[in-house]
């Protein structure tokens, strides 16, 4: 972790949120107080094993789906609803398939109103930063995977939210183009100073991007530990054979190996 | 940064897929003319080989001649136009009611709960069944014949269009909820584009069956129109009007089909569509 990044502002903290899917015997605990905390411009991390309430986590705070019991916190106001001020990026890009390129990008500045002008430089300065120029009048169709992840990227980063929040963005992709867009979001949060809160269950990916990781428990879902990631040097494909990092990332595989084994163990 | 592989990678596919394409088109075009051909060389053997007795199945040249002079003398005009300003005027009707109802269908579970089981019921009323009732209430006015066309296509429609709505992928929705479009704007930016080339299916879809119900109505009181036609032709065994009237039916179902086709592709060029792969 950079230093001194633990005095800066809290901008998102959840405090003792729960969710329950269902009523009665029906009833299904997705999660189970997960506090977590996020200062500004960290990058943080959440991993798990799947089907541990990741996604409903980070869909609460996105305010695409309502909690049954805590609070979320922005800047210290409690959400209600999406909005813009939460950026999301999800695993299935979720373009227009209608816009081009350079819509898509505009497409959140156009709902707050910008006059088209505005809207089109800011949307070609993201465009170059996710390194798309001269893709944008294409369309999404004709778009490979990583590209339509660049685009929905500045697309997100185009409406400069307080907060980015990136559902598993780079799991659909082949193992190369994941390693590329890692740097170019490492790159992008160098270069922005983005706060981001980036979930996944590639422990490689969670390491390798986080200044910290929340390494979460099976069903009902909450954290089970909380690590700093201190790595030397600028983050790239080379920190993922560095001996700190090794550390960390066995340390994480023990803990999610032990949460699979007590599931497997029926305890 | 991988950018000039990027690029590498896109162009050539692009070009590559187009001439694909047109090749295929080409393709395409013969198989579809080459089962036109074959039926009327079954024809032609059929009748001019005598294998069918001419009453019951005129000559290719016949019924040609029977369009040609019912052009001439402007009465193939007047059955088509009456026809096929019944069935627009029916099926507008049809789209101006069903597509905010279905809208509305899909968006708001209380109004879905409170219409669809009558839609349910009502759709699985044959129009036939209803033609005694429409003349009863609207007589044998044009108006009748606009209700049995409305009748036929209404009922499908709205749940088709509640279908293709509600089809609309959730993620994008998600998507432009958390670029922070609001309630109206999802539906104006989001659901309704995404919607449109399915909606223009439907259209095409009812607009076929609205032709099966104008025959219905026209057969029962009408004086002009196709069905109309092919139902008078019926009492002096004039089979070459008949065929006449099938074909022009079959043609103008061709054109219309060919023409929403069109439509589709100019207001949905970014559609992924199966055939662009096949």
């Amino acid at each position: 972790m950079k230093t001194g990044s633990s005095d800066r502002p809290v901008r998102l903290k959840v405090d003792h949120l729960g969710k329950v899917f269902g009523e009665g015997e029906q009833a299904v605990c997705a999660l189970q107080v997960v506090n977590l905390e996020i200062r500004q411009s960290e990058f943080v991390m959440i991993v798990g094993p799947s089907g541990c309430g990741k996604t409903t986590l980070i869909n609460i705070i996105g305010g695409l789906e309502q909690q049954t019991s805590g609070d979320v916190l922005l800047d210290g106001h409690m959400i209600s609803g999406a909005g813009a001020d939460r950026g999301m990026v999800f695993q299935g890009y979720s373009l227009f398939p209608w816009l081009t390129v350079l819509k898509n990008v505009e497409f959140g500045l156009k709902m707050k109103g910008i006059p088209a002008q505005h809207r089109e430089r800011t949307a070609r300065k993201y465009i170059r930063l996710v390194g798309l120029e001269g893709f944008e009048n294409a369309l999404p169709k004709q778009l490979s995977g990583g590209m339509k992840q660049r685009v929905a990227i500045a697309r997100t980063l185009a409406n400069e939210p307080e907060i980015l929040l990136m559902d598993e963005p780079f799991g659909a992709l082949d193992a190369q183009t994941r390693v590329v867009m890692q740097e170019l979001l490492a790159d992008i949060r160098r270069k922005t100073d983005t706060t981001i809160l980036f979930i996944t269950h590639d422990i490689d990916e969670a390491v390798l991007l986080g200044d910290r990781v929340y390494v979460m428990s099976r069903r009902p879902g909450s954290v089970r530990e909380v690590l700093e990631v201190n790595l030397p040097g600028e983050r790239s494909h080379n920190s993922l054979v560095l001996p700190e990092f090794l550390e960390i990332k066995k340390k994480i595989m023990d803990m999610l190996w032990r949460e699979s084994n007590d599931a497997a163990m029926g305890r | 940064m991988n950018d000039t592989a990027l690029r590498q990678d896109a162009a050539p596919a692009a070009a590559r897929g187009k001439k694909k394409k047109t090749g295929k088109n080409i393709q395409y075009r013969l198989l579809s003319l080459i089962c036109f051909v074959l039926i009327i060389g079954l024809w032609c053997v059929a009748s001019y080989g005598h294998l069918v007795q001419e009453v019951f199945l005129p000559s290719p040249t016949a019924v040609l001649s029977k369009l040609f002079s019912m052009a001439a003398d402007g009465t193939l005009w007047a059955h088509c136009s009456a026809s096929i300003a019944r069935v627009m005027i029916g099926w507008i009707w049809s789209v101006i009611v069903a597509l905010p109802m279905g809208m509305l269908m899909a968006n708001s579970k209380r109004f879905c709960a409170f219409i669809q089981p009558i839609i349910e019921f009502a759709r699985y009323l044959p129009v036939v069944a209803l033609v005694p009732l429409t003349l009863l209430y609207l007589g044998i006015e044009e108006s009748q014949k606009y209700t049995i066309i409305f009748l036929g296509t209404f009922f499908q429609l709205v749940l088709m269009v509640a279908d293709t709505v509600s089809n609309v992928d959730i993620n994008m929705i998600n998507a432009a909820k958390t670029l922070g479009a609001n309630r109206f704007q999802v539906y104006k930016e989001v659901i309704f584009p995404a919607a449109l080339p399915g909606l223009i299916d439907d259209f095409r879809l009812t607009i076929g069956w609205a032709w099966t119900y104008l025959v219905v109505a026209e057969m029962v009181a009408a004086s002009s129109g196709l069905g109309f036609m092919i139902l008078r032709s019926q009492r002096y065994l004039a089979t070459d009007t008949i065929f006449a009237g099938l074909i022009m039916i079959g043609l103008i179902g061709l054109v219309t089909d060919w023409i929403f086709r069109i439509i589709s592709r100019i207001v949905a060029p970014w559609q992924e569509r199966l055939s662009d792969s096949r």
